[in-house]
């Protein structure tokens, strides 16, 4: 298992194209992701529940990655967060 | 099939008007109440057969959006379609479908059940944030579920009707809103929305009248009944009288005609009969009004509402985005001139990060927001200099309380103006520099922000709630929201005279400036430009050129002499009344 925080950069937070984009990085991978927010626990693999977070600049999420390839899923996944899904 | 209507008594029902214009016709009930899925217990040999209809249903939904969203892309543009997209986006959820089958297959229940229950749950908690964009996901994933589940029971949601009807409905979707304008609309009432929902920002851009927030008008009529529609006032007449049939039609006939007669001023400058010559502009909020204004004669467009763009998406344009549709629209309105008024967001309009506030209106909105946020304030900037080669544009900053927010807002503007100049970059750099006065602090110090900018526009709406302290949405106290109280005509004489001192032009650009009844008061006050909305803008002009300047200063000599709204309102009225027999004047004292 493998656990990390993140802030969301891009101005407009989490909305449907970055949600997408996430999605689609963490399906690549084997391993589960599990977005925690306000007490909130969401799927990261479905574009649904990530929808649902809200979260707008500058919240922190946390990460959980679970399974064989967790780290190379958490550098892909973190990535996209650090370039703020490419909207800085 | 309206034979009922001679026996039941007429019922008039009050609501939002948000599209204009007047429609009498029969009613088509629009129904797609999806019936609470009943919880069914399924054999376990049933249970693979659930999920095969389960897939095929889903199928279809994706299939029904899909076509959907192309045709919306035709009507009403590729960026307004774009909330169909996310729908879709949804219903390829892999997650959310092999979560569902799990939850068939382990709990043995009917698959409308668990569809119900499962993507519920994302909608309550989408409902539980404090954030309209939420909400509006929330309302999208209720309509993507219902149509699942309609399709599951192969309940056809029948939105084909054979003759012209005027819809009415419980709320409509945007999906439905367009789906349904495949049929001849004569109009649309629903129980739900307002003046900026989704199904009024589409009827206006269908150019179908719409009356929407009607409370429970959909439990009160039938299929069949007749109705009269009018959009311009937000009433609906159900069952109406013979009378009442022949006064509508005399009042839609007198619109068409009014406007007939408005045909040859379309082309004649907005000058009265001595010879002043007002700039008679258009209010925009989208593209697709260009057209009309430019056919209805307008000299350019005064308001241009940027915040539109921010509709039905959720992300503030880039800087190249937000330039082509700026290059586009100065194009089409060259050589007149268009006033890009920065994002007016906060307040009651979108903004894209709620935040919360006891005190919205008096809170975190237009300037005050972009001052915080320089990075949006000179992307924005940006897109409209590099958007000025032609020497027709000019930007204007809403919400204005200080002098010191111009004196930055400018600063940042000679930032852009170095960066493009810098970069190569082509633009005008004598372009003119507005702000709003729709703050009183603002209003009362225009003669100091005058001397800090090109030109002053009046923002009557936010101007006289803050002047009388008084919400004009909320109905108990609506009453004081009073155009022509002695302290607005006060108001705006001060700031009028104030950007006449110091040399500046000083224009309106609130819904006074479209007021018919306001038109002469404002002239004799000496106001340089009208920005209307176009609809109006013709009458608008042949009042300016049925009187002189003079008569008109002597009017409102006279109303400065006045001590209440009401007396303003009579004398104004009867003076009105006195030189155009002809014009249709609203009574909007209800």
């Amino acid at each position: 298992m493998h656990e990390i925080e993140v802030i969301i950069k891009n101005r407009a937070g989490l909305h449907t194209r970055p949600a997408a984009a996430l999605v689609k990085t963490a399906a690549k991978y084997k391993s589960d992701l599990f977005i925690y927010k306000d007490g909130l626990e969401i799927n990261g693999k479905s574009i649904i529940g990530v929808m649902t977070l809200a979260a707008e600049q500058g919240s922190t999420l946390l990460l959980r990655f679970d399974g064989d390839d967790e780290k190379e899923a958490a550098k892909a996944v973190v990535e996209l967060f650090e370039k703020g899904f490419n909207e800085l | 099939m309206v034979d009922e209507q001679t026996i039941q008594p007429e019922i008039i029902v009050r609501g939002i008007p948000a599209a204009p214009g007047i429609s009498i016709g029969p009613v088509y009930l629009f129904t797609k109440d999806t019936p609470l899925p009943v919880e069914k217990a399924l054999k376990p040999e049933e249970v693979e057969q659930e999920i095969e209809r389960l897939k095929a249903a889903i199928a279809k939904s994706e299939k029904e959006l899909t076509k959907i969203l192309n045709f919306a892309k035709g009507r009403i543009g590729e960026s307004k379609a774009k909330i169909f997209e996310a729908q879709i986006m949804i219903l390829q959820d892999a997650l959310l479908l092999s979560s569902i089958i799990k939850r068939i297959r382990q709990e043995h229940l009917n698959g409308e059940f668990i569809v119900h229950n499962e993507i519920g749950k994302y909608e309550k908690l989408m409902m539980m944030a404090h954030d309209d964009y939420m909400h509006e996901r929330a309302h999208d994933v209720d309509d993507l579920k219902n149509r699942i589940i309609r399709n599951m029971q192969a309940n056809k949601l029948v939105s084909k009707f054979d003759s012209a009807a005027i819809v009415v409905a419980h709320n409509l979707t945007p999906a439905d809103t367009m789906i349904l304008s495949r049929n001849n609309v004569l109009g649309y009432a629903t129980d739900k929305g307002g003046i900026t929902s989704h199904a009024a920002i589409l009827s206006r851009a269908l150019k179908i009248p719409a009356v929407l927030g009607l409370g429970d008008i959909s439990r009160r009529v039938a299929t069949g009944n007749l109705m009269i529609l009018d959009g311009y006032s937000g009433t609906i007449l159900i069952h109406p009288t013979a009378d009442q049939i022949k006064e509508y039609e005399i009042k839609r006939e007198t619109y068409l005609r009014f406007a007939s007669t408005l045909e040859k001023f379309k082309s004649l400058p907005a000058k009265t009969k001595d010879g002043r010559k007002i700039e008679l502009a258009a209010n925009i909020e989208f593209e697709e009004e260009l057209e009309h204004i430019i056919l209805q004669g307008a000299d350019g467009v005064g308001l241009y509402r940027t915040e539109s763009m921010l509709i039905g998406r959720d992300t503030i344009p880039s800087e190249e985005e937000q330039y082509q549709i700026y290059k586009m629209i100065v194009e089409r309105v060259y050589p007149r001139r268009v006033i890009i008024r920065t994002f007016d967001i906060g307040g009651d309009k979108i903004a894209p990060h709620t935040i919360e506030e006891a005190n919205p209106f008096l809170g975190w909105r237009g300037i005050r927001i972009f001052l915080d946020h320089p990075e949006l304030l000179m992307d924005q900037l940006r897109a409209i200099f590099r958007a000025s080669t032609r020497k027709n544009v000019a930007v204007m900053f809403p919400m204005v309380s200080t002098v010191e927010e111009v004196i930055r807002a400018k600063e940042f503007i000679a930032r852009v103006k170095a960066e493009l100049k810098s970069n190569k970059f082509k633009f005008d750099s004598n372009i003119q520099i507005g702000v709003m006065i729709e703050v009183p602090s603002a209003a009362v110090t225009s003669d100091i922000i005058s001397k800090e900018v090109d030109f002053l526009s009046i923002g009557t709406n936010d101007l006289i709630q803050y002047l009388m302290a008084v919400d004009r949405g909320n109905n108990i106290i609506s009453e004081l929201y009073q155009e022509f109280h002695p302290s607005v005509i006060r108001t705006i004489k001060h700031i009028i005279d104030a950007g006449h001192q110091n040399g500046k032009w000083v224009g309106m650009c609130g819904e006074m400036a479209g007021d018919p009844l306001a038109t002469i008061l404002l002239l004799g006050l000496e106001l340089d430009e009208f920005s209307v909305v176009s609809a109006i803008l013709p009458e608008i002009k042949k009042i300016i050129r049925t009187v002189t300047f003079s008569d008109a200063q002597k009017i409102a000599k006279k109303v400065l002499k006045m001590n209440t709204a009401s007396e303003v309102q009579t004398f104004l009225k009867s003076t009105m009344r006195k030189i155009f027999a002809d014009i249709p004047i609203e009574n909007n004292d209800n």
